[in-house]
């Protein structure tokens, strides 16, 4: 009997153990996070320790890397398509977030207003996001051909050219083609993210100013962009990060040139990862990615722990 | 000559065992195949995006025949080259993935430890079929076994109007790299200008570039894996392409593998490097436009330059199987089946001559010669180096050429970016960085 009795106390212990445990909010609490850290240790946290770990080694594809510090960004640092392909992610990302800004801005107000057919407007600002990157970028492809330009076409036709434009083949015309092509694929959604934000804003605020007499500049200066700064701070975040870390405009379009012209950080990451082979040098230029991008996030997440910004107020 | 080459492809590939045998004392007989495939045996086989849709077609109702015949069930897959390199890796480092891949150039020489040892399928063939190419030999080689088969080169040759040419003045299509130049000039004279392309082209723009750079005695690495790419004689090839580059239709700093293709079946192009596929398109094409090209396009072997003998670069097929994979012995009974010359020489035919052969003794396949136009892509392999020359294959040749060093040299150069000894030492620069590991 003796020999019965002792598991059975011990049961008893384990499940009122259990019952307490799970009566206490503290624990409970804890177990509900669990899956959520998880989900973030395996998918967020490891892949980037491991792209961190694979920077400072000298890993080649297929094979066990060697711990070497940080001799790959030494090596970087003086190779001169890293460098070319850091002038052009910053050239890249400034003109195409600034213009996708300025015109998602616009469409965003013009949507904002009674017009007519306002859905289906709506609808239409959204299509190129709708379609597939690797489609447009296609579509770019051939609208910049050397030889079957649509553009070129139309403008020789017009009378207005007597030969083809070199769209992508000269290292200043590509760069600003591809910026095109990201503007073009990134308006729907500052556009659709700030009219969202335009229509949380109190339409009292606007019938007040215009008892007051304002024009339609002072209520958008003092009423529309300070109750829009939160939402335009995210929105300019999310579209900075997007289009520094882009990949696949520029790989289809471009592949990096010519001569490295149109080279950002991403696809220079991946032609010396992949079709180098060199898998350790690759994930060091994506680790040199990261300080831009952590800057950006920075400077999004003070802006927005201000409480006089987040009000509408100035600093 | 014919004779004499297979002659000096045994005693390079087959040396070893005709000495085994004995010379002129115990006569080489006919290899011996004992492989059996695992019972139930099932692969996922990898393959290169057709661009010509029947040979595509004969390859997989031949894996049909393949299962049909052993029992192997075999799930064939197929992707553009770019997409198979980095599926490729992936596979390598996961250890997970299709059982065998047909990839191209050195990737298998990027993780040889990965695959598995084909060494019996390359003997067993070179044996029954009188010996490798030393080129196909280098490619499958890694020491002294075999780490994967060549399947063959989907071979380049210069694509050319007839009569632009003619009308340049050039009864016969020059053969030196001297001649070629004066050829050039004379289309962009008359309107009928060439173009190659000179953007990140893995096939057309690596393949040209190298030649011209080894065609003047140029080269990334000397014998000893040493970068002696900055040297007098690459700097003469630059300057030699920069000369080419003015006769250039504009655009070729962006052109990728297709750019040519479709500029030249639209009529707006003379002369470029590619595989049989646009005479093979033009051809079967509906529109009269097209057909009215390939009847007035021919091909010819790349022009030799100072250093007096063929540099070409082709882009070589190599089939390669995982050690992850359940079935290696299915993997090379399905190789060996596609490789024995009877399937090979019918799945020829359907491509027209699309690739060319890695053994000599395939040479004989009447599709080469139906139509002279097809002939010069018989003797790609014969013609063509390595992508390593003069050093090994491997990591390092891999990467200049995945990075595009070669490429990016010429481009610079010849669109005056930089000056031909910038480019060149430049271009030192970068390949040292991946021979120096």
């Amino acid at each position: 009997m003796a020999v019965i009795a002792e598991p059975v106390a011990a049961q008893v212990k384990r499940s009122s153990l259990w019952r307490r445990a799970f009566e206490s909010r503290n624990f409970l609490g804890a177990m509900f996070m669990v899956p959520a850290i998880a989900i973030l240790i395996l998918f967020l946290a490891y892949p980037l320790a491991l792209g961190f770990w694979l920077g400072m080694t000298d890993t080649k594809i297929g094979g066990v890397g060697r711990f070497i510090g940080f001799q790959n960004f030494v090596s970087l640092s003086k190779d001169s398509v890293f460098w070319l392909s850091v002038f052009n992610t910053i050239f890249y990302t400034v003109f195409a977030s600034i213009v996708k800004f300025a015109i998602g801005l616009y469409l965003a107000l013009l949507l904002n207003e009674r017009l007519p057919f306002k859905s289906m407007m709506r609808a239409i600002v959204l299509l190129p996001f709708v379609v597939p990157t690797v489609l447009s970028a296609i579509a770019f492809w051939w609208i910049y051909d050397s030889q079957f330009s649509i553009i070129s076409w139309v403008l020789i036709k017009a009378g207005l050219l007597n030969h083809y434009i070199d769209f992508l083949g000269d290292p200043w015309n590509a760069r600003w083609s591809v910026v095109l092509a990201n503007i073009w694929r990134g308006v729907p959604f500052v556009a659709i993210t700030l009219l969202a934000g335009l229509q949380t804003i109190s339409p009292s605020l606007y019938e007040a100013a215009n008892l007051d007499g304002a024009t339609n500049m002072q209520r958008f200066r003092h009423i529309t962009l300070p109750m829009l700064s939160p939402i335009i701070a995210v929105v300019m975040t999310f579209s900075v990060l997007m289009t520094f870390t882009d990949f696949q405009l520029i790989y289809t379009i471009t592949r990096g040139g010519p001569i490295n012209a149109t080279h950002l950080m991403a696809t220079l990451s991946f032609q010396r990862a992949i079709t180098g082979g060199n898998l350790g040098e690759g994930a060091a230029i994506s680790n040199a990615m990261i300080p831009f991008l952590v800057a950006a996030i920075l400077l999004s997440f003070f802006g927005l722990q201000r409480s006089r910004w987040q009000q509408g107020g100035r600093d | 000559m014919s004779d004499f080459d297979r002659r000096s492809v045994l005693k390079a590939g087959l040396g070893g065992a005709a000495l085994l045998a004995g010379p002129g004392i115990v006569p080489v007989r006919a290899a011996e195949w004992t492989n059996t495939p695992e019972p139930n045996a099932s692969i996922r086989v990898l393959r290169w995006k057709q661009f010509i849709q029947a040979e595509f077609d004969k390859f997989a109702e031949q894996t049909k025949k393949f299962s049909e015949k052993t029992g192997v069930k075999v799930k064939l897959e197929a992707e553009s080259w770019e997409d198979i390199r980095p599926k490729a890796a992936v596979a390598a480092n996961v250890g997970a993935g299709p059982d065998l891949i047909i990839g191209t150039l050195d990737d298998p020489h990027k993780f040889p430890e990965k695959l598995i040892d084909v060494t019996d399928v390359a003997q067993y063939l070179g044996a029954q079929y009188g010996g490798w190419y030393p080129v196909a030999e280098k490619y499958g080689k890694k020491g002294n076994g075999w780490i994967a088969i060549p399947q063959g080169a989907t071979g380049g040759c210069l694509n050319y109007r007839i009569s632009h040419v003619k009308a340049a003045g050039f009864e016969q299509f020059p053969k030196d790299t001297d001649g070629f130049l004066k050829l050039c000039q004379a289309l962009k004279k008359n309107n009928t200008p060439a173009g190659f392309a000179l953007g990140h082209a893995t096939g057309d723009a690596n393949g040209w570039c190298q030649w011209a750079l080894w065609a003047f005695g140029g080269k990334v690495v000397n014998e000893k894996n040493e970068v002696v790419l900055d040297s007098p004689e690459t700097i003469a090839a630059l300057e030699y392409v920069k000369q080419l580059y003015a006769t250039f239709i504009p655009g070729v700093l962006s052109w990728n593998d297709s750019n040519n293709n479709k500029a030249f079946l639209n009529g707006e192009l003379s002369l470029t490097l590619n595989g049989i596929s646009i005479w093979t398109v033009g051809k079967n094409s509906p529109d009269p436009k097209q057909q009215e090209i390939a009847k007035d396009m021919d091909h010819a072997p790349m022009p030799i330059g100072p250093v007096g003998k063929p540099t070409e670069q082709q882009n070589i097929l190599v089939y390669y199987g995982y050690k992850h994979s359940k079935y290696p012995k299915a993997v090379k009974e399905y190789i060996k089946f596609m490789m024995d010359k009877e399937n090979y020489d019918a799945w020829e035919v359907a491509s027209n001559g699309y690739v060319s052969p890695p053994l000599p003794a395939y040479n004989d396949n009447p599709v080469w010669t139906s139509d002279p136009k097809i002939t010069p892509y018989r003797d790609c392999l014969k013609r063509c180096l390595d992508n390593g020359y003069a050093g090994d294959l491997g990591y390092a040749s891999a990467a200049v050429m995945g990075d595009f060093v070669v490429v990016d040299m010429f481009a610079e150069a010849a669109s005056g970016s930089a000056t031909p000894q910038e480019a060149a030492k430049r271009a030192a620069e970068r390949a040292k960085r991946y021979y120096q590991v």
